[in-house]
C-alpha cells in the first residue's frame, strides 16, 4: 500500500477518457517546476555522427578519400555507435561524395558500429549495397518547396521513390533510417506546420524506417517550436524511434536538444567539429558540434559511450585537412584552458 | 476516478499493480514524456555588454563609443544596462573613464544603469558621478577571490557590507554577483553549498538580486540544476539571476534549465561582448541576441526589440563577434514562435 501511495503521490494521472489531469501531489508550483527541470532524462543517448557525410557535404574544400577514411576510422575509435559514412548521390550534384564507393570499401568497420549511407533512390541503394553498405538512409522533407528545390519533386513523389528503396532494403534485410528536413522552418516557405512534419514522419515510419531523424535544417527552431513539433510527431511515431538533428545557425541547437531529451528523445545527430556550414547562408553555422553535445550529455550524467578526447582528436584532424577552425566551443576551450 | 482507485482500495503492492494493470507502466512512461514545463511569462534581461563585456575586450574602446553603445541599447527596450565599473583604472584600464560614461549617457526613464562598486571608495565615486544603482561582485571560490580582488571571501563580504549599508542609507539598490558558481579556473569544481553560502550572505546583507555567474562557462544543465536547487533553499527564486558564459557552448541550455526552475532574470551581453578572460579568443558572455531569440521563440516576453539590439551590436563594434543570430537569414523571425 505504501509503495502504491508513494507512486500515486509522485505522479499526475491522465484519465483515458476526457483528458482530465489529476495531481495527487501537494507540492507547490515552484517545487513542481523544479522537479520537472530534472525530469526523466534518458540514461543513455545514442549519438549519430553525421560529420563525414552531412558535415563534409556542406564544406567547400573537397577532402581527399584517404582523409575521409582516416576521419571515419578515428571516429570509430572514439566510441561513436553510428557514423554516417557517405552518400550514394550522383557526383554531378554532390562532388564531395563522388568517392562514395572507395570510402565504403576503405573504412575499417569496427564491430558494433553502424555505417549508414544516404541513398536517395533505388539506383543509389543498389550501388551502396554493392559497395558493402549494411544500413542506408533516405531523406524526406516537411516542406513542399524545399523538396522541389532540393530533389526536384514533391514530398509525395519523393515518398513514392522511397517505397522502392524500402522494398529493396526489406528484401536485402538492410535497415533504413528516415530523415525529415525542415521540421521547424524552411528557407523558402518559412514556418512549417507541425502536422505536416508528423505526416511525413509517420509515412516514413510506416514504410519501415526504424528511426526518423527530425532535422531543423536552417537552425531556426527554439525550445518553443521544437516542443510543438515534437508533440505533434510523438502522437504518430513512438518516441523511441525518433532522433533530432539540430542546426546551430541561430545558436539554439543545444537548448533544442535538451528539450528533445526532456520529451523522451534519446538519439541525437551531430557533426564532429561542427562540420558543415549552413548551405543557405555563407559563413553561418550548420550542424551542431558533437563535442559540445557530448560535453552537455556527460554533464547531465547521460552515457554516450563516447571518449571526448578521442573525438576531439578526430575533429582536430579534419580541421587541419580542410584548413578550418573548429566550430566546437568545447574543442576550442579545451585547447586553450 | 478511473481504474486506479480499485487498486488503491485493495492495497496492492506496486509489483501487483504492474502485473494486473499493464497499462499502468505505459501511463507513467507517457507522463514523463508529455509533462509540460512551466516557464516565466516575462524575463528581465540584464545587459552587461558595456561593463562586463567591454571589460574583457582587449581593445580600449573610446568613451564616446561606449556612451553611444549605451544610448543605442537604451532604445531597445532593455530595462537594465550595466554601464561601467568604479574600479581602479590601474587594474581595469578599460573602465578608467567610468565617471565620464556615467555623466555622458542619456538616461532613459524606466531604465536602470547599475555600476560595479567593489568597495566604499568606488561607491562614493559612483554616487558623486550620478549613479543610482550599484553592484558588488562576490565569489564562491576562495582562490578566485584572492586572485581577483586580493582578499578572502569573508574579507570581501566585510567590504561589501560597508557598501551595502551606505547604499541603504542613500536608498540606492545593490545587486550582488557570485562568480564561479559552476566552476573555478583555479579550484575546478565548486560545491553548490559554497555558492549558496555566498548568495545567502549577499541577500541577507541587503542585495535585492543575486546574479549567479558561470565564470568559465564550464557548467552544464546538470550542474546548473544542482547549484540552483541548493541556492533556492536560501534565496527566493524571484531574487535570482543567471549569468552564463558560453565558453563551452552551454549557455543557452543552462539558461533554459534555470528558466525551468523558475529563474526569470538573465544576464547577457550584446554581440557576445567579452571574451573569456582566461584564454585569448574564447567566448565569454552569452550574447543577448541569442538569448532573446530563444526567449521570444518560447513565447516569453522581454520587452526588448531584437532587431535594435542587433543594430547596436553590429554598428558600434567591429570586434570579432561570437553571436550566431544572423540578420541575413531573417525569415520572418517573429513567425517562428
Amino acid at each position: 500500500m505504501a509503495a502504491t501511495m508513494r507512486l500515486v503521490n509522485r505522479t499526475t494521472f491522465r484519465l483515458r477518457m476526457g483528458q482530465q489531469y489529476m495531481s495527487f501531489s501537494s507540492a507547490p508550483k515552484e517545487k513542481t517546476a523544479c522537479v520537472k527541470a530534472a525530469h526523466a532524462l534518458p540514461q543513455t543517448v545514442k549519438i549519430v555522427e553525421v560529420g563525414p557525410r552531412d558535415g563534409l557535404q556542406n564544406e567547400k574544400t573537397v577532402v581527399p578519400t584517404e582523409a575521409k577514411i582516416n576521419l571515419i576510422n578515428m571516429l570509430s575509435e572514439s566510441g561513436l555507435p553510428v557514423i554516417e559514412a557517405t552518400s550514394f548521390v550522383s557526383p554531378k550534384w554532390v562532388p564531395q561524395m563522388a568517392d562514395q564507393v572507395e570510402v565504403m570499401k576503405g573504412i575499417i568497420k569496427k564491430p558494433g558500429v553502424s555505417y549508414p549511407v544516404l541513398t536517395p533512390n533505388l539506383k543509389g541503394f543498389q550501388a551502396a549495397l554493392k559497395a558493402g553498405a549494411s544500413e542506408v538512409a533516405i531523406f524526406g522533407a516537411a516542406s513542399e518547396l524545399f523538396s522541389k528545390k532540393n530533389i526536384n519533386c514533391s514530398v509525395e513523389e519523393s515518398l513514392q521513390r522511397f517505397e522502392e528503396v524500402m522494398k529493396a532494403a526489406k528484401e536485402a534485410a538492410v535497415p533504413v533510417r528516415g530523415y525529415v528536413s525542415c521540421v521547424v522552418g524552411c528557407p523558402y516557405e518559412g514556418q512549417v506546420a507541425p502536422e505536416k512534419v508528423a505526416h511525413v514522419a509517420k509515412r516514413l515510419y510506416s514504410m519501415g524506417c526504424y528511426e526518423i531523424s527530425l532535422g531543423d535544417t536552417i537552425g531556426v527552431g527554439t525550445p518553443g517550436s521544437m516542443t510543438k513539433m515534437l508533440e505533434a510527431v510523438t502522437k504518430e511515431v513512438p518516441v523511441s524511434a525518433l532522433a533530432v538533428h539540430c542546426h546551430d545557425t541561430y545558436g539554439q541547437a543545444l537548448a533544442n536538444i535538451l528539450i528533445a531529451l526532456q520529451m523522451g528523445i534519446s538519439v541525437v545527430d551531430s557533426s564532429v567539429a561542427g562540420l558543415g556550414g549552413c548551405p543557405y547562408a555563407q559563413g553561418a553555422s550548420g550542424n551542431v558540434a558533437t563535442e559540445d553535445v557530448v560535453y552537455m550529455l556527460h554533464g547531465l550524467g547521460i552515457q554516450t559511450g563516447v571518449d571526448l578526447s578521442k573525438l576531439m582528436e578526430a575533429g582536430a584532424f579534419i580541421c587541419r585537412i580542410i584548413n578550418r577552425k573548429t566550430s566546437s566551443k568545447v574543442a576550442q576551450a579545451t585547447c586553450k584552458l | 476516478m478511473g481504474n486506479v482507485p480499485t487498486t488503491v482500495k485493495h492495497c496492492l503492492s506496486y509489483k501487483q499493480v504492474i502485473e494486473e494493470y499493464p497499462w499502468f507502466r505505459s501511463w507513467l512512461q507517457e507522463e514523463k514524456i508529455i509533462t509540460k514545463h512551466v516557464y516565466p511569462e516575462f524575463v528581465k534581461i540584464v545587459e552587461v555588454g558595456p561593463r562586463d563585456g567591454l571589460q574583457n575586450e582587449k581593445e580600449i574602446v573610446p568613451t564616446r563609443v561606449k556612451i553611444q553603445l549605451i544610448d543605442m541599447l537604451s532604445t531597445t527596450g532593455l530595462s537594465v544596462i550595466e554601464a561601467t565599473s568604479f574600479v581602479s583604472s590601474k587594474w581595469v584600464p578599460q573602465m578608467a573613464d567610468h565617471t565620464d560614461v556615467v555623466k555622458g549617457i542619456q538616461r532613459v526613464p524606466h531604465v536602470q544603469y547599475p555600476v560595479l562598486t567593489p568597495n566604499i571608495q568606488g561607491f562614493q565615486d559612483a554616487v558623486a558621478a550620478g549613479a543610482t544603482e550599484v553592484a558588488v561582485l562576490g565569489s564562491a571560490s576562495e582562490t578566485f577571490c584572492r586572485r581577483n580582488i586580493n582578499c578572502s571571501i569573508s574579507e570581501s563580504m566585510l567590504r561589501f557590507e560597508e557598501v551595502i549599508s551606505t547604499a541603504k542609507d542613500r536608498q540606492i539598490p545593490v545587486r550582488g554577483y557570485v562568480s564561479c558558481a559552476l566552476g573555478c579556473p583555479h579550484e575546478g569544481h565548486i560545491e553548490p553549498s559554497q555558492v549558496a553560502e555566498v548568495a545567502k550572505k549577499l541577500y541577507e546583507m541587503g542585495c535585492y538580486e543575486i546574479s549567479l555567474g558561470d565564470t568559465v562557462g564550464v557548467g552544464t544543465p546538470g550542474s546548473m540544476f544542482k547549484m540552483l536547487q541548493k541556492v533556492m533553499n536560501d534565496v527566493p527564486i524571484s531574487a535570482l539571476a543567471v549569468h552564463c558564459h558560453d565558453t563551452y557552448g552551454q549557455a543557452l541550455p543552462n539558461i533554459l534549465t534555470a528558466l525551468q526552475m523558475g529563474v526569470s532574470v538573465v544576464d547577457s551581453a550584446v554581440a557576445g561582448l567579452g571574451g573569456c578572460p582566461y584564454a585569448q579568443g574564447l567566448s565569454g558572455n552569452v550574447s543577448t541576441e541569442d538569448v532573446l531569440y530563444m526567449l521570444h521563440g518560447m513565447g516569453i516576453e522581454t520587452g526588448v526589440n531584437l532587431d535594435k539590439v542587433i543594430e547596436a551590436g553590429d554598428e558600434k563594434l567591429k570586434l570579432d563577434i561570437s553571436i550566431k543570430v544572423i540578420p541575413k537569414i531573417h525569415i520572418e523571425m517573429t513567425s517562428f514562435k
